[in-house]
């Protein structure tokens, strides 16, 4: 049996620990996470831009609810924790729910600091910590006008920021003399401070509150000298407090925050602590690069692999307002011991203050340029010794000439930082890279998690990308969206329409920001498959986003005549049918009548407005030997007659056709069904086929005769027709949800690699889900000729050709 | 020789469809009229401008401009011009509007 893991918390931190986790050890635990917001784990970094306007909520979620479906994880958001019974090795939440553990991490994060000063408690004053605060903000910003913002620190700076942009007047009260004063030296912080005014802030410095004043709501505040201001929002930014009563109550040890060691193990057995509520070494962090640290020491200790023990780590910062370009880490002031290398262009307001003790690198502090931080940042980290090195060469990589960016990263040593949140190097990127062939910046995100938290370091993937694949780079590919009209990936296209839950095409070239309005014929297709493969629940397809083909119902011939090809199940068909069909190409003079590829008739040649009525006399449903669907299924003859046959091949082909015809697909789908290895139904070269031996099936998938061929690989081979069907719905499914529109399955499946289509299809649990999604799917269908018959709607709109004659 | 332009109905324009094409025969010249989303009309000959030919009837609306159904042609609207990188160029018509009624200068 499983071991069972439970974690109280849902914060970045929590959640990327268990990312690690799965990555180790996928099936090792059933993992259960409690989060007292009612949100999937979200970007908490990227607040400020939310409150500041340049994201959305939904832009900041990092693992929506589809994650948690697709790992298994048990999520209980909203629901809070209250106990843990440590005898029952049980977690109790505040519905009184009860789960049971071997382990338990605690990822609680912190709160904002309340300042215990009289009126605290009054409406209109809140912190900056979560989605619901940004929420709270953006409201009241439509009633009020002033706002006060104390704490002139990090994020003070960026809540003022944000509500200036909501169009609010702010204060920013700050105790010290001096902003961001644990950051920056005197110099830096009033070059800052200066920016910020011209930008509209207003400042109140060495100003202590004393009271915040108001009836129910907060009308003012005052200050220990006396003085008054008034406001109609608080913002309280003076710090965050780790989260700990509930491992207080319990009685783990708590100092600042929940006491780890390097492993991140509390003073309870089987019960750990990761993330702002956790205090190493007797640090509490709060910034995220140590956290992401700590989660991959704790995880690799879940799964039992051997690992380094965390060990604490310095911390750089950034301020993410713009027109405000700060880093800063480690010291900042200057002593006895230090010298500092000061750097002050008053000019082009740009600072730099590189503080050395013991010829190494102490402290930095960069204003205004910040592109020799990563570099310098490592020095520090490292440790390096300087004695040998100019002022002019610390302070910049390729002197004071400058280099081109791909030199820049040529420069850069492999153990050099790019990405600081998630301590990613550059060697590790240009590893992944090689080895995983990766071209676009997501790409590297997804395998190594750089540039996925505040995304500053995009532009330096970017450029490693280049260097690393050379001409092979296509920096006009630097994103390659799906067409066009768009920088997006399908991914991030089927993501959004999950995430934003988009309903049509026109809404998700709005929402999305499409560069033609309207989109193009690459995009608005697929959109609209994307949105049928999602909404598989009565999604109303949009018949003007489909190309001409699909539109009719019929092949549009090169001189603009139309082909029909009327079903014929598994190849068989009657004397009767055949007579019927010799009629209809009689009646209606139709120029070619073929045998097509794929075991049918076909009637060539047709003119469009004929189209209506040669279906409805011929009564037979379409073919849809023009679809992005099932076109036929090939049989052989089989052991009703063949003497070979060891299989009831076109009862299984008829089946198959019946179930799936119509289904939307990515592409083209064709099967082969052959009752022995002598594969007259050439099974071997379909996107999905079947070979009879003796006790049952051989079921190949992505084989391809067309343009690349290539020769199905074995998936199973299962006893029963009923197993095949399960299956072949199964893979379908499965292709449709993860395929790019157009892909057919045969790169698709080189794309997925088969042993992971293997491993999929070999659960019979994701088996029965994804034929249960196709089943809706295949509900909302209907037969397309006859609904042209009887629609004269749909006749009127695309069969009908008018003339007009004037003498 | 001067050649005189005659204004023709068409068609009643509540009975164009939306972002679809409507093909017109009009004496006998192959025309054909899209009812683009801003609510105007556009004309332009039912004639691939691609070598191999085809029609446009069923080509896929976006804003003022076509694409080919056959050929995958960006073609637009306002002035019968094949985009880049592709060339060519169809027949553009004058329409007017007048109550319900759509004409053509032909």
């Amino acid at each position: 049996m499983k071991k069972k893991l439970v974690m109280i918390g849902n914060g970045m931190a929590g959640v990327r620990t268990i990312e690690e986790l799965l990555k180790l050890q996928p099936e090792g635990y059933e993992i259960t996470i409690f989060g007292n917001e009612p949100h999937p784990n979200y970007n908490r970094i990227m607040l400020s831009t939310v409150l500041q306007g340049d994201k959305s909520i939904d832009d900041i979620i990092m693992n929506d609810w589809n994650w948690y479906k697709s790992n298994d994880i048990q999520l209980f958001a909203g629901e809070e924790v209250v106990e843990i019974d440590k005898e029952k090795m049980q977690v109790i939440s505040d519905q009184g729910r009860r789960v049971d553990y071997d382990e338990l991490i605690i990822a609680t994060g912190s709160s904002s600091f309340i300042l215990p000063v009289p009126g605290s408690d009054k409406k209109g004053v809140v912190g900056f910590r979560d989605i619901h605060d940004c929420e709270m903000m953006i409201k009241d910003s439509k009633r009020y006008k002033k706002a006060a913002v104390i704490g002139g620190g990090l994020l003070g700076l960026e809540a003022a920021r944000g509500l200036l942009n909501l169009g609010m007047e702010v204060d920013i009260v700050h105790l010290m003399p001096h902003l961001m004063e644990r950051q920056l030296d005197e110099t830096a912080s009033g070059m800052l401070k200066n920016e910020l005014e011209t930008q509209g802030m207003n400042f109140l410095l060495e100003k202590q509150t004393a009271e915040i004043l108001g009836e129910e709501r907060v009308t003012g505040l005052r200050f220990s000298d006396g003085t008054e201001i008034q406001t109609d929002l608080v913002v309280m930014a003076v710090g965050i407090r780790p989260n700990v009563q509930l491992a207080k109550d319990s009685g783990i040890y708590v100092n600042r925050g929940i006491v780890v060691n390097d492993y991140m193990e509390t003073d309870m057995h089987n019960i750990y602590a990761v993330g702002e509520c956790a205090e190493h070494r007797e640090i509490v962090y709060g910034l995220v690069a140590p956290l992401y640290e700590q989660g991959k020491v704790l995880a690799a200790k879940l799964a039992g692999t051997p690992t380094n023990p965390y060990e604490g780590t310095i911390c750089g910062t950034q301020l993410k307002v713009s027109g405000c370009d700060l880093f800063s880490a480690g010291e900042i002031g200057d002593d006895e011991g230090t010298k500092s290398i000061k750097v002050h262009n008053e000019f082009d307001g740009i600072y730099k203050k590189i503080v050395i003790r013991d010829n190494r690198i102490a402290g930095i502090v960069l204003y205004g340029d910040t592109k020799d931080s990563n570099r310098l940042f490592r020095m520090l980290t490292k440790r390096e010794d300087i004695s040998g090195m100019t002022s002019v060469s610390i302070l910049e990589a390729n002197g004071c000439c400058g280099g081109g960016e791909a030199g820049d990263v040529a420069a850069m040593a492999d153990d050099e930082l790019v990405c600081g949140c998630n301590g990613v190097t550059k060697g590790t990127i240009v590893d992944a890279i090689r080895t995983n062939e990766l071209t676009t910046i997501d790409e590297v995100g997804g395998c190594t998690n750089a540039g996925r938290s505040c995304g500053r370091c995009k532009s330096l993937i970017s450029d490693i990308l280049a260097y690393t694949l050379g001409d092979q780079y296509d920096t006009s590919a630097k994103k390659a969206g799906i067409c066009g009209c768009t920088t997006l990936s399908k991914d991030e296209v089927v993501a959004e329409i999950r995430g934003k839950g988009l309903t049509n095409v026109r809404e998700v070239m709005n929402v999305l920001g499409w560069s033609q309005e309207e989109g193009c014929s690459k995009c608005r297709p697929a959109i609209n498959y994307y949105l049928g493969m999602v909404h598989y629940e009565g999604y109303k397809d949009e018949r003007d986003s489909r190309l001409v083909n699909e539109k009719v119902h019929a092949n549009i011939q090169k001189d603009g005549t139309y082909s029909v090809v009327p079903r014929m199940y598994g190849g068989v068909t009657t004397a009767a049918d055949l007579k019927k069909i010799a009629e209809v190409a009689e009646k209606y003079d139709v120029p070619l009548v073929k045998l097509t590829g794929g075991q049918r008739i076909g009637l060539f040649g047709v003119n469009k407005e004929d189209l209506p009525a040669m279906w409805e006399d011929l009564g037979m449903p379409s073919g849809y030997a023009y679809g992005k669907t099932l076109r036929t299924v090939k049989t052989c003859v089989g052991e009703k007659f063949c003497r070979f046959g060891t299989q009831d091949s076109m009862g299984l082909g008829i089946e198959l056709e019946k179930k799936f015809e119509r289904l939307d697909t990515p592409h083209k789908v064709k099967m082969g069904v052959s009752a022995c290895p002598r594969n007259c139904a050439e099974s071997g070269i379909k996107d999905i086929g079947f070979v009879g031996v003796d006790g049952g099936w051989e079921i190949y998938i992505g084989g391809n005769g067309g343009t690349d061929l290539r020769a199905a690989d074995l998936l199973d081979t299962v006893k029963t027709k009923d197993e095949a069907l399960e299956i072949t719905g199964a893979y379908l499914q499965y292709y449709r949800e993860t395929a790019a529109y157009l892909e057919r399955t045969a790169p698709w499946l080189e794309r997925m690699g088969l042993e992971h289509v293997k491993e999929v299809l070999a659960d019979a649990n994701k088996r029965m889900q994804l034929n249960e999604r196709l089943d809706k799917t295949l509900e909302r269908y209907n037969e397309p000729w006859q609904q042209a018959i009887s629609d004269n709607g749909i006749k009127e709109k695309y069969y009908q050709v008018r003339s007009v004659s004037v003498e | 020789m001067q050649t005189t332009k005659v204004r023709i109905k068409v068609a009643d324009y509540d009975s164009l469809p939306e972002r679809a094409g409507q093909a017109v025969t009009v004496n006998g010249e192959k025309i054909v009229l899209f009812r683009i989303s801003t609510g105007d009309v556009k004309a332009v000959e039912n004639r691939s401008p691609h070598r191999k030919g085809g029609t446009l009837a069923d080509a896929l609306v976006s804003g003022k401009f076509i694409y080919c159904p056959v050929y995958d042609l960006k073609i637009s609207l306002e002035d019968g011009k094949v985009q880049a990188p592709d060339t060519g160029e169809v027949k553009t018509y004058e329409v007017e509007i007048i109550e319900n009624e759509v004409f053509l200068q032909i």
